[in-house]
């Protein structure tokens, strides 16, 4: 996992939390890296619950909400969960249009995603 | 689009790359950002003009070095248009499958337009689907008051 550009993880018991470094997660190449480091901690580090952690995301293209959904995938093959937390209210409005709030697991804090993950700090 | 008078507009073309479509729109929306959009109106119309640019560039052109596309934006205080003209063979944007359905929701395909269609005042799109023009009006003015609104 020292590979990570566009990713920062953080493992808490059999979670893998993940922050981004990006503030705006839309440049195409950017984009497939991040997929690439996602999509590794579940296929390759074999994580099977993560948390995205979007402190500090203030805006993402429709092409990060495709890697996410695709990662999502990734999650349930291995019978894992995926969780989203910290989204500001202008992405959150995005997911609502999109319906992808029926899709991903969405806390609001990460203290609160945590809880759903059965780990209290 | 251009008969009217703007305090800014820019309008040009730009090569078929997505870094070339980011100078551009960073350019734009600092503009717009000295004319008072901000918050909620201004995420709307960046995240309007990236669905746009991207789908230019990369579904319109599929970045072929040979085709550029055509940018004309213009802004003032309350109102932005937008026209993004691309050199593809076009799309019909009602043939795109509805995202939010229940069968498409893990889908990856047509969140972008629906996001601008959502997002924007009014889209229009040409007959062979290589032009959109969007326009938005902002939902409060610089003084907090509420104007019209999508």
């Amino acid at each position: 996992m020292s590979d990570q550009h566009r990713v920062v993880v953080a493992i808490l018991g059999e979670v893998a939390c993940v922050r981004f470094n990006d503030q705006k997660i839309v440049d195409s190449a950017n984009i497939e890296e991040m997929g690439e480091e996602l999509f590794a901690l579940v296929e390759k580090s074999h994580f099977k619950h993560l948390l995205l952690n979007f402190d500090g995301v203030n805006f993402m293209s429709s092409a990060a909400l495709n890697k996410f959904i695709m990662l999502d995938k990734k999650v349930k093959q291995v019978g894992g969960v995926l969780r989203l937390c910290n989204l500001v209210d202008n992405i959150l409005e995005v997911f609502s249009i999109t319906s992808l709030d029926r899709v991903f697991d969405i806390r609001r804090t990460e203290k609160e995603a945590f809880k759903a993950f059965g780990i209290s700090e | 689009m251009a008969n009217r008078e703007w305090p800014w507009s820019l309008h040009t073309t730009i090569p078929s790359n997505i870094e070339a479509g980011h100078e551009f729109l960073d350019t734009f929306l600092s503009a717009i950002s000295e004319l008072g959009w901000e918050g909620r109106d201004l995420f709307h119309v960046q995240m309007a003009a990236e669905e746009a640019m991207v789908n230019a560039v990369t579904h319109g052109n599929r970045q072929c070095p040979e085709k550029t596309v055509e940018m004309e934006f213009h802004a003032s205080e309350r109102e932005i248009l937008m026209r993004i003209k691309d050199q593809g063979s076009g799309f019909c944007p009602d043939s795109l499958p509805d995202p939010t359905k229940d069968e498409n929701l893990e889908s990856t395909n047509g969140r972008g337009v629906m996001l601008i269609k959502a997002l924007m005042t009014e889209v229009h799109y040409n007959d062979s689907g290589t032009e959109v023009i969007m326009r938005k009006t902002r939902d409060r003015g610089p003084d907090g008051d509420t104007r019209s609104s999508n």
